[in-house]
């Protein structure tokens, strides 16, 4: 057990290094720099102010002295300043943390609760008019745009209720804000739970089949036992997986439906930082995502040896 | 003599046209969710070839008089800010969506396939590199590393196709890889090698047009995400640029300010692009299904 955390520590960290690099390397694949840029939109050059400029930021050393500058920045939680708002960028950052955290933990939670049993009624009633309005609502899942789905959210509460529930200011109770992270969220979870419905679907389609189970029908077992105890308990592991990787993958819906009802999140900042192009921002929350999707994966592999005993990760 | 000859002959085609129906009748009939999906990518593939000719209007023409005019008799669809047909705009956005879609999907599938044939087929040092760069382009989500890639390599058509295509290959690799590590230990290649055919024969000759069933699965499941990833990037702004009419622009175009008081903004682009991605979708399902070996015979 205790090798194979080792292994996976190391291989954990190898791939983050690797990330690390081709984050990097990506944001520099188009010659020039923000230096350029600014000056271009100004539309003069003084050689003497870019260099002092370049200087300033950074930017004139060598490239793999700018990595080690990051890297090693990185590891002692310095992020470097914001081109944008010449704030550390961990201040930046970090508040903005908690918001999308809350926002993906209650998406999560959505997804689960309506996936997991509307994939075993699919199953159970197989091949029935029900399991193919299930089948069919679950694929609208996946193909509705969450942007789209967050405007029609929208267009629904302006008709009904003549307000638009956007993030204007910061929410002053547990419950204001529990509101105000409901529909996005509910958005935001809506394609995630349409992949653990139909994973959900598949994986009991498929342990129904078992011998035990037709063992448990003829000892005379109840439907909802045979379903939800025999059946989900083995049919979960694969689930758990999708589960694991909708939990780090959640930042990718998250980032539009931040954008569509303003919410001043990690994924609303990041697309705000590319289309200012502020680099240190957009290389360190690129690397933060990295290291959430990462550790997530880890967790789900641990996850895996506690709900499954035929699982042993021995030495 | 020659009378007799021609008549079996028209009796023969009139049977192969008749087999050929009645196979794409029993088709249809065994994947219904499947027919749906194809005929709705049909619609899509059509009203982007022939757009020229379906769209009522020019699709960049403004029209002061009809700015924000709802859905009518003059356009169907109604006009957008700039008085610009929205039914005409979504025609011609067909073209983008397929062009990012099928072409970012054909662009990942190739280099896809490209490193997993190679990674399987000579493993060792070449591959276990391979492998850990893939692990590392699959720890971003879809969105956020072609978001990155949008950003760095600038907004264009070509771009978005680059920049939606890379994280699309780390899958069509792993799939390729895993399917060439099987093929590979099989007694037909191994009887190729002993004749001494070259490797990039064995590759491309004996080995790629057995990973062809999988590779059509994933690049049909791969075809709907593509479409959805533009229309988002395009909706970030991130996307392909102005003139092209882009379905995710669009609603960028009329979010939040316009809800209140033109709703047909949001809806009809939402719905093109929800119907070409479902359509897409169900297509995919059901060419897994037909090429799932289990459900033969």
């Amino acid at each position: 057990m205790y090798s194979y955390l080792i292994q996976r520590f190391l291989l954990m960290f190898l791939t983050l290094l690797g990330m690390s690099i081709i984050i990097f390397v990506l944001l520099r694949l188009v010659p020039g720099n923000i230096v350029d840029i600014m000056f271009d939109s100004a539309g003069f050059v003084d050689p003497a102010e870019k260099a002092t400029i370049e200087k300033e930021l950074g930017l004139d050393l060598p490239i793999y002295q700018q990595y080690y500058h990051w890297i090693a920045g990185l590891v002692s939680f310095d992020l470097g300043y914001s081109f944008v708002s010449e704030m550390p960028a961990i201040d930046e950052i970090g508040p903005r943390i908690p918001i999308t955290a809350k926002l993906a933990g209650l998406s999560l939670f959505f997804s689960i609760l309506f996936g997991l049993p509307l994939g075993v009624i699919s199953a159970v009633k197989q091949n029935t008019a029900l399991d193919y309005i299930l089948r069919v609502f679950s694929l609208s899942g996946l193909s509705l745009p969450s942007f789209w789905l967050a405007l029609l959210i929208l267009m629904a509460c302006v008709s009904y209720t003549g307000s638009i529930p956007i993030y204007t200011e910061a929410p002053e109770t547990l419950w204001d804000e529990l509101l105000l992270y409901l529909l996005p969220s509910a958005a935001v979870g809506f394609r995630a739970s349409a992949l653990i419905m139909r994973l959900t679907r598949s994986s009991m389609l498929e342990v129904m089949r078992q011998d035990y189970i037709r063992t448990a029908m003829s000892k005379g077992a109840s439907d909802n036992a045979i379903n939800y105890k025999h059946a989900l308990r083995n049919a979960v592991l694969p689930v758990t997986t999708i589960i694991g990787i909708e939990a780090a993958f959640l930042i990718g819906g998250l980032i539009i439906t931040e954008t569509v009802f303003n919410i001043p999140g990690v994924a609303h900042f990041l697309v705000e930082a590319i289309l200012m192009r502020d680099y240190p921002i957009v290389q360190s929350l690129v690397m933060f995502i990295a290291i959430i999707v990462v550790v997530i994966n880890f967790l789900t592999d641990l996850a895996y040896a506690a709900l499954d005993p035929r699982i042993k990760y021995s030495d | 003599m020659s009378s007799t000859k021609n008549k079996a002959e028209t009796i023969s085609n009139r049977v192969m046209q008749r087999s050929t129906w009645y196979k794409f009748k029993r088709l249809c009939r065994q994947y219904p969710l499947g027919a749906i999906g194809s005929f709705i990518v049909f619609i899509v593939v059509f009203a982007a070839i022939f757009a020229d000719f379906v769209a009522p209007y020019d699709p960049t023409t403004t029209s002061a008089k009809m700015s924000l005019s709802p859905p009518g008799s003059a356009m169907l669809f109604g006009g957008d800010m700039m008085g610009r047909d929205v039914l005409s705009r979504i025609i011609h956005g067909a073209r983008i969506s397929l062009a990012v879609g099928i072409g970012s999907t054909i662009l990942g599938g190739v280099l896809g396939t490209i490193i997993g044939l190679m990674c399987g087929y000579w493993m060792g040092l070449f591959d276990l590199l391979i492998q850990r760069l893939i692990d590392m382009m699959q720890a971003l989500p879809l969105l956020v590393m072609a978001l990155v890639m949008a950003a760095s390599l600038g907004p264009s058509l070509e771009n978005t196709i680059i920049a939606i295509s890379i994280p699309l290959v780390p899958q069509v690799a792993r799939v390729i890889r895993s399917n060439v590590l099987s093929l590979r230990e099989l007694p037909f290649v191994e009887a190729a090698r002993a004749v001494g055919m070259s490797d990039r024969r064995i590759i491309f000759r004996h080995i790629l047009p057995n990973t062809l069933a999988p590779l059509i699965v994933l690049g049909t499941a791969q075809l709907g995400s593509a479409i959805l990833t533009e229309a988002s990037l395009s909706f970030l702004g991130l996307g392909v640029p102005e003139p092209y009419p882009s379905w995710g622009r669009m609603l960028s175009e009329s979010a939040a300010e316009y809800v209140r008081v033109a709703p047909w903004l949001v809806i009809f682009p939402g719905i093109a692009i929800s119907a070409a991605v479902f359509g897409a979708n169900l297509m995919g399902d059901a060419v897994r299904d037909f090429l799932d070996p289990r459900n033969q015979g």
